[in-house]
């Protein structure tokens, strides 16, 4: 097994800059427009994502050399739709509160593109250990853009930063126009479209050859 | 056995162990998180009541106990107004799911609140202060807004005619717009308003309403139809056909 040091950071910290889900693989969007307008949703959402994606690739990994491939699809999707509502429940059972502002997002989990894509491209070739890394660490850069927009449109949109008042609003006697923009869901184009642009400075490497 | 995976045999029996395994996960999973999720269901509910009765600070964080103490919860047949045992059927009665019921429920008509069917019989709760006099009514109400239905309770004093509280628990209005009802500073502009003028209904929602006005509530900068909503909550649950034979019967002072 290959788990040298190297490794294990490349397949866990990569997926933050040099091969974001979001960013790169543009995968992930709808749930990174819908959830992103309160930091709090986003964190949550971002560790239900994190855990289902890590424990979908260690189970689908574990099994892999046994998924006969007219059905591997099929075998994916049975697993990583029961994790999601072992999430779903849990979240209900312990987060009541969070569990009914993300209602059907933490559902649409099973769709979600990043969780799948990282169980057919990593997990079916690759030992446990090392997916089970792989799920951590594309999480993790899916995360790292929904906390990056989750800040930003909060802070903008509602003068605040999880629940705490940064820029009194007007609303409530202070001096800030609360930026309405970026309360709906669509405001994410524009800022995950920024954030593309940054790391693609940051990284030029990753700016697609002109046709 | 990779060898043979890919044979019929294989096939069918790796997806029956997965199919097994994973339905064994999954209703492990609910079955043994129901309860924890019923007792936060409930303290959801018990809580924005609590908020309605303006006793939330109050209680410190104990709201099972702070909701046992003080608020008590009856029955109204919603057309004599009185009060009535409580509905056979299951440990808790729940009114919006008896108003799926053709026989528990009665057509809505002549009105645009939004819903279909009403419940014959509704949920109030009592708030009793410190002496058992009873100090508030809460009325559970709810109509549609802009985009969805929008839940909530209205609190009243025991004279049935003045307003104290406006909590809705459940909507899905556009955040900073229609979801300003949740707003503290919009919610307080309800403690005071009368709900009746000689009798007849006379809350509105209205634009520019001042606040001195005993009869009307500024409606919500942006949205509307969500304040609209709110009007025809109000009109239809205040009205003859929802709590209004009740609060005009007053039953909870005999």
């Amino acid at each position: 097994m290959a788990t040298d040091t190297k490794e294990v950071k490349k397949v866990l910290f990569g997926p933050i800059l040099d091969s974001n889900p979001i960013a790169l693989h543009i995968l992930g969007i709808c749930s990174a427009l819908a959830i992103t307008t309160k930091l709090e949703t986003a964190l949550v959402m971002s560790l239900a994502l994190t855990s289902v994606t890590a424990f979908s690739n260690l189970f689908i990994s574990i099994i892999r050399n046994h998924i006969p491939s007219s059905v591997r699809i099929i075998i994916q999707m049975t697993i990583i739709a029961s994790l999601v509502i072992v999430v779903d429940q849990i979240l209900k059972a312990y987060s009541y509160e969070i569990s009914k502002q993300l209602a059907v997002f933490v559902g649409l989990i099973i769709t979600n593109c990043i969780v799948m894509g990282r169980a057919e491209a990593y997990a079916m070739k690759s030992p446990p250990l090392m997916s089970f890394l792989d799920g951590i660490g594309n999480g993790i850069g899916y995360s790292f853009v929904l906390i990056v927009i989750g800040t930003i449109k909060e802070l903008f949109g509602f003068g605040t930063i999880l629940g705490f008042e940064i820029l009194p609003l007007i609303q409530n006697g202070g001096w800030y126009q609360a930026n309405g923009l970026l309360i709906l869901p669509f405001s994410s184009f524009f800022l995950i479209g920024g954030l593309i642009w940054v790391i693609r400075t940051i990284r030029p490497e990753q700016v697609e050859p002109k046709e | 056995m990779s060898a043979n995976k890919e044979t019929l045999k294989g096939t069918v029996g790796i997806v029956l162990a997965v199919c097994l395994v994973c339905s064994i996960v999954v209703s492990g999973s609910a079955v043994g998180l129901r309860s924890l999720q019923q007792t936060n269901a409930n303290l959801d509910k018990q809580t924005n009541i609590l908020e309605a009765a303006g006793l939330l600070e109050q209680s410190n964080g104990d709201i099972g106990g702070t909701f046992d103490k003080f608020v008590e919860e009856k029955y109204v047949d919603l057309d004599s107004g009185a009060y009535v045992d409580k509905p056979a059927g299951s440990d808790v009665y729940d009114m919006y799911k008896a108003a799926k019921v053709n026989e528990t429920s009665t057509k809505v008509e002549g009105s645009n609140v939004g819903f279909q069917r009403r419940p014959n019989v509704a949920s109030v709760y009592l708030v009793r202060d410190e002496q058992g006099q009873v100090s508030r009514v809460i009325m559970p109400v709810h109509g549609s807004g802009l985009w969805d239905l929008m839940y909530g309770f209205l609190a009243v004093d025991n004279d049935g005619n003045t307003v104290r509280e406006l909590i809705y628990y459940q909507q899905k209005e556009t955040p900073g717009l229609g979801g300003e009802v949740l707003n503290p500073s919009w919610k307080s502009k309800w403690n005071g308003k009368k709900l009746y003028k000689g009798g007849e209904l006379a809350i509105q929602v209205k634009k520019n309403a001042s606040a001195d006005d005993e009869y009307a509530v500024d409606a919500l900068s942006g949205a509307t139809l969500t304040s609209n909503g709110i009007q025809n909550t109000l009109t239809y649950w205040l009205g003859e056909n929802g709590y209004g034979p009740y609060l005009s019967n007053k039953p909870w002072k005999s």
